[in-house]
């Protein structure tokens, strides 16, 4: 990090603020939690989370809301790297609440939205205070207007239009009790800068973000993969392709891309060229409207 | 891009009409920083309205109510990147909260960029930015004189616009002022050099942004690292270790210097200066590490660590320029509040108003006796903790403090230091 005139590289500034924004949360918030999702961008945030607290352990659970349609390779790596960390995982299913009628099942079977409620829940249960989140600004124009500490209300609700203020580097995480704050330690990142500090800091990554041979089926002008959660409908043939995964959501709902990227040079050269953003090329859940994401952040979701 | 990309903040500002989210979009699209489908988005957006041509400002105003009502409600960030930089734009609207989201913008800024319509000239908005982006200390000021296809180019009008600006900047404390007569619709002067101005002699903006020098903008002088968090591992292998974690407001340190905690005012030295990836030579800012002393003090949360030689004042009574962010209940004489300030907080209560300043007169009305939503006054505070704190044009890290409503919790104010006792 250091050089003759004190320059510093925008990962390393990156990297800087982030490890602050972790220590800020710990030293003035009663119960974190971070939330965790086998994703890139939550691996990384966990990674950041290691560096803060070093050579302590990660001061803080980690929370997987799970919607009961993962990919395997994802779960298993969640288990390992959890476990390399010694930091405590807890599982919210969203599997069980729909059991115990805290949320039904949509008739589309996609899960995304009934995560919420799920989430919510555990909040309340394990009352936690402050919810580190992976959500870059970059990714979606709803979260380019978010905050770094964003005020839930005890409903969990995010209001744009009555957000805190937030100047220097002074986070306002007050909250009173039900409230919480939902902390966004990567807001400042894109996704080319997450790829370059993987590369960078050697981060290990789930084997489905680097192109594999898979069973796909196009719809709606996406690449999704066959598998329990996703069949064939009667007018749809499968096709065995070379895809990876951009990002790591709900299976039922998270498409791949076309790609021979299979090493992190190759994806980060995949990642400068490329002409669609992330959320756009693989996300089915934010093609419903224009205001889609911005709807289900109100309702408090991630 | 590089390990050595440095990034550059900066804030924009400007009024609905002045072009500049159109300079946003050029700068996003001509640096590839702008996906297809986030271009197809604000085309199909555009063409239901009935746009005459594809409106850019949907590419900002990411919100409901904004898309609807054709305005920006708030900060919105924006990220791209050359070979050369990465940059964060902080893009604050023109109108509604103006002030309170200009300063937001403005805090973390290492250059605020400025529109002014050509054929208009400079209006009152143009010089309330200067003034605020002067407060703030934002070390560098741009100002783009858009629409210059619209007055044919002429170097005439340019010349008339920028003396009057510089006139204007000279009574502010404005570090690097640099002119630029651009336009964003048609792309002269934004990316690269435009011919059709060939008596313009200075570079584009974006090669302004990507050259203009940042890293002596830092306060590399005054060592102040803020005690943010203390690590003790509580492990077998770590059993006896004691860190103290932070970011490095200002200043160099090294392993071995003579420092002095406060407010207790014990001396000893640095041990080492570690991060994950293993002890540093020297830490200077932005950079977050764990500094371990050669003495076990008592040091905790809300200290501050410098130089015996060279310390911040430790007062409880602080003179104050204060932004009001509030719209519900305004600042008034006599009330108590929260106060956060570098890693300190503390309760405060404003003793006096001194004066409500006009932004855009600079006129300093003596007879106020409260400040309401996107007032800026010059107050004076007694805190129930002495503030560890340096006069905010000296250190912006350890000069600006936020005030907070003890009952609401809500950020209501903005303030710099102007004077410590």
């Amino acid at each position: 990090m250091t050089s003759p005139d004190y320059r510093v590289s925008h990962l390393d500034a990156l990297e800087s603020e982030s490890v602050f924004i972790f220590r800020e949360v710990v030293a003035t918030c009663a119960r974190p939690v971070l939330l965790f999702s086998g994703g890139k961008d939550s691996i990384v945030m966990l990674h950041l989370a290691a560096k803060a607290f070093a050579p302590a352990p990660i001061p803080f659970p980690v929370l997987h809301v799970d919607t009961g349609h993962n990919f395997p390779e994802v779960l298993d790596f969640r288990d390992a790297y959890v476990s390399r960390l010694g930091v405590e995982l807890l599982v919210a299913s969203v599997e069980e609440g729909i059991n115990s009628g805290l949320v039904t099942e949509p008739p589309d079977g996609v899960r995304n939205r009934i995560q919420t409620p799920v989430l919510l829940d555990a909040v309340e249960k394990y009352r936690f205070d402050a919810l580190f989140g992976g959500a870059r600004r970059d990714e979606e124009k709803a979260r380019a207007k978010e905050r770094v500490f964003s005020f839930r209300d005890e409903f969990g609700q995010w209001d744009p239009k009555n957000q805190r203020p937030e100047l220097w580097s002074l986070y306002n995480g007050r909250t009173h009790p039900g409230e919480s704050i939902r902390v966004f330690p990567l807001s400042n990142w894109t996704e080319l800068d997450i790829w370059n500090y993987i590369a960078a800091q050697r981060v290990e990554l789930p084997s489905i973000y680097f192109a594999h041979s898979r069973e796909v089926v196009e719809r709606d002008g996406m690449l999704y993969g066959v598998n329990e959660f996703i069949r064939l409908r009667d007018d749809e043939t499968s096709e065995t392709r070379t895809v990876r995964y951009r990002t790591v959501g709900d299976a039922s709902c998270t498409a791949a891309v076309p790609s021979e990227a299979a090493t992190i040079a190759e994806v980060i050269a995949e990642v400068a060229a490329t002409r669609v953003t992330e959320r756009g090329a693989t996300r089915g859940d934010d093609r419903v409207s224009e205001a889609a994401m911005e709807d289900r952040k109100r309702e408090g979701y991630f | 891009m590089s390990d050595t990309t440095e990034l550059l903040r900066f804030a924009t500002a400007g009024s609905v009409d002045d072009g500049k989210s159109t300079l946003i979009g050029r700068l996003l699209y001509d640096t590839k920083s702008l996906f297809d489908d986030q271009w197809d988005a604000v085309e199909t957006v555009s063409r239901a309205r009935g746009d005459e041509y594809t409106d850019l400002a949907l590419l900002t105003d990411g919100l409901r109510a904004e898309r609807e009502q054709g305005i920006t409600i708030d900060v919105a960030y924006r990220y791209f990147a050359t070979p050369r930089r990465k940059f964060i734009i902080a893009d604050t609207p023109g109108h509604i909260q103006y002030t309170r989201n200009m300063v937001t913008g403005a805090s973390t800024a290492d250059l605020a960029l400025i529109l002014v319509d050509a054929r208009k000239g400079l209006v009152e908005q143009s010089r309330r930015h200067a003034f605020l982006c002067s407060l703030l200390r934002v070390p560098h000021l741009v100002l783009c004189v858009n629409k210059m296809d619209l007055v044919d180019y002429s170097q005439e009008v340019f010349d008339r616009i920028a003396a009057e600006f510089t006139a204007f900047a000279t009574k502010l404390d404005i570090p690097d002022l640099t002119i630029i007569p651009i336009s964003a619709l048609e792309g002269d002067n934004v990316v690269s050099r435009s011919p059709r101005m060939a008596w313009y002699e200075g570079t584009s903006l974006l090669h302004h942004l990507e050259n203009v020098h940042i890293a002596s903008d830092r306060n590399l002088v005054d060592v102040r690292f803020p005690v943010q968090y203390v690590i003790r591992p509580h492990s077998n292998s770590n059993h006896d270790y004691r860190g103290y974690a932070g970011q490095v407001a200002s200043g160099v340190m090294k392993p071995g210097d003579e420092v002095m905690v406060l407010p207790s005012g014990f001396t000893t030295t640095i041990a080492s200066i570690e991060t994950a990836d293993g002890p540093v030579a020297e830490a200077f800012p932005p950079m977050s590490v764990t500094v371990r002393l050669t003495d076990e003090l008592d040091v905790s949360r809300g200290d501050l660590i410098c130089r015996p030689n060279n310390r911040p004042e430790v007062a409880q009574d602080v003179e104050a320029m204060i932004c009001w962010m509030d719209e519900k209940q305004p600042l008034q004489r006599g009330r108590k509040y929260a106060i956060a300030h570098t890693t300190r907080s503390a309760r405060t209560m404003v003793k006096e108003l001194h004066y409500r300043l006009d932004v855009n007169t600079l006129h300093r009305d003596e007879g106020a006796d409260s400040l309401t939503l996107n007032e800026i006054g010059r107050v004076r505070l007694r805190t129930t903790l002495p503030l560890l704190c340096d006069e905010y044009r000296r250190n912006r890290a350890t000069g600006g403090f936020i005030i907070i409503d003890e009952a609401t919790n809500r950020t209501v104010g903005a303030g710099i230091v102007v004077e410590a006792a």
